[in-house]
């Protein structure tokens, strides 16, 4: 029974995939592609892996699926050359060379398999955190975590230096939704629930599934509502308070890193004894900058001043 | 077969299916689009690698659980920087199609 709805999960997966590659309109492929990303989510849960599942979801499915959509008129105005016969047997070729390999990879795995799972639950306790994964991204593997806070800071730069000169002093583009009462009463009723929605999943992912990225997603798309709905207008780029929000979990993260030196003796290592505060501290700012960013990165570069 | 087997096949699928995409499409936003996919199946593959790692309690080890979830993020940066670039190139087109009229 189980290989069953596997199997027809891995058909359900393939299906969404191949339609969101294939597919000769953009707008039908972007909307395969979020598709994909649920179906994604789903095996995530089977594989044992539910915040991956939370964060395929909401970030791979949801966020980018948001991205792309926007995209997709940018998209049906560039000129498109067809692929000649001669190429398209070169990629079909050359895909199954890769299928090949990775499959005999996934087939041949070492036995038993290699684990770091009895390491992560010897030093799990000290840390005060009962989720196993939040423990490896804030403490374990802190360093990944910081260049990843940085990372999209980075991304938000540079879609930002897309802008001309001028457009800097004005506000965000807007989602540009055409103004609907059924957008305006989701907004007002579902934004509150969203914000306790977000803000739970980052508190409870210390010790169940859930976390700073899942949660700062969710409240992401809460903001997002809201400016699509028209309720608040997209805030603008000099806003001193919005610029301290994207920089808060990046620096408070390299603020206790480079503090870790002093008092527990190493780079992002965190002082013993009041470990969980000073976790809980540092996932507060990531949470907070990550929503932030996520929603900015949706909206984009800033529009140009109206004259 | 196993349950970490059939999905480490399907990842494999994914990512030959990404491959594929890439190199016969010839818009950006189809290019983003298997990028992504591709993206997918390598982290699933890991999944994979993962669930046969369970140990200790957890259903996974989850040291590569982690990591992925550091993956999905990095990705999505990626692709929101992409999409940026190709809607700004839309834009300059547009323009230069303006000024040749």
């Amino acid at each position: 029974m189980n290989l069953v709805l596997d199997g027809a999960l891995a058909l359900l997966v393939l299906l969404a995939a191949a339609r969101a590659t294939l597919a000769r309109q953009p707008l039908p492929a972007v909307v395969a592609f979020i598709g994909y990303g649920l179906a994604l989510g789903v095996a995530w849960v089977r594989l044992g892996a539910p915040d991956v599942a939370m964060t395929e979801v909401a970030v791979g499915g949801g966020v980018t699926g948001l991205v792309l959509l926007r995209a997709v008129s940018a998209a049906a105005a560039g000129a498109e050359a067809a692929a000649t016969p001669v190429r398209r047997v070169a990629a079909l070729a050359l895909s199954l060379v890769v299928f090949a390999a990775l499959a005999g990879v996934v087939v041949g795995l070492p036995e038993p398999a290699p684990s770091l799972a009895e390491a992560v639950a010897t030093h799990l306790p000290p840390t005060g955190l009962g989720n196993p994964i939040t423990g490896v991204l804030i403490v374990f593997r802190a360093l990944d975590t910081l260049l990843e806070t940085v990372v999209l800071l980075l991304a938000l730069i540079g879609v930002w230096s897309l802008s001309p000169d001028r457009s800097w002093a004005g506000a965000l583009a807007g989602l540009d939704a055409p103004p609907s009462g059924a957008l305006d009463f989701l907004a007002r009723v579902i934004a509150p629930v969203g914000l306790v929605v977000g803000i739970y999943m980052f508190w409870a992912g210390a010790d169940v599934p859930g976390g700073a990225f899942q949660g700062g997603a969710v409240l992401a798309a809460m903001g997002l509502l809201v400016i699509a709905a028209g309720i608040r207008p997209p805030p603008r780029l000099q806003c001193r308070s919005l610029r301290l929000m994207l920089l808060a979990g990046p620096f408070a993260f390299l603020g206790v890193g480079v503090a870790g030196w002093f008092v527990a003796g190493a780079f992002l290592d965190y002082p013993a004894g009041i470990e969980k505060p000073v976790i809980i501290a540092v996932e507060v700012a990531i949470t907070l900058s990550i929503a932030v960013t996520l929603a900015l990165l949706v909206l984009g570069p800033p529009k140009e001043r109206a004259p | 077969m196993s349950g970490a087997t059939l999905y480490g096949l399907l990842g494999a699928a994914l990512v030959a299916m990404g491959v594929y995409g890439l190199v016969v499409e010839g818009s950006a936003l189809k290019r983003i689009l298997a990028f992504n996919v591709l993206g997918g199946g390598i982290f699933l593959v890991f999944g994979a690698v993962a669930q046969r790692g369970a140990g200790a309690g957890f259903p996974g080890d989850p040291v590569p659980q982690a990591l992925v979830i550091t993956g999905i993020v990095v990705a999505f940066s990626a692709t929101a920087l992409a999409v940026a670039l190709v809607k700004r190139l839309a834009e300059l087109r547009a323009d230069d199609g303006e000024g040749g009229a």
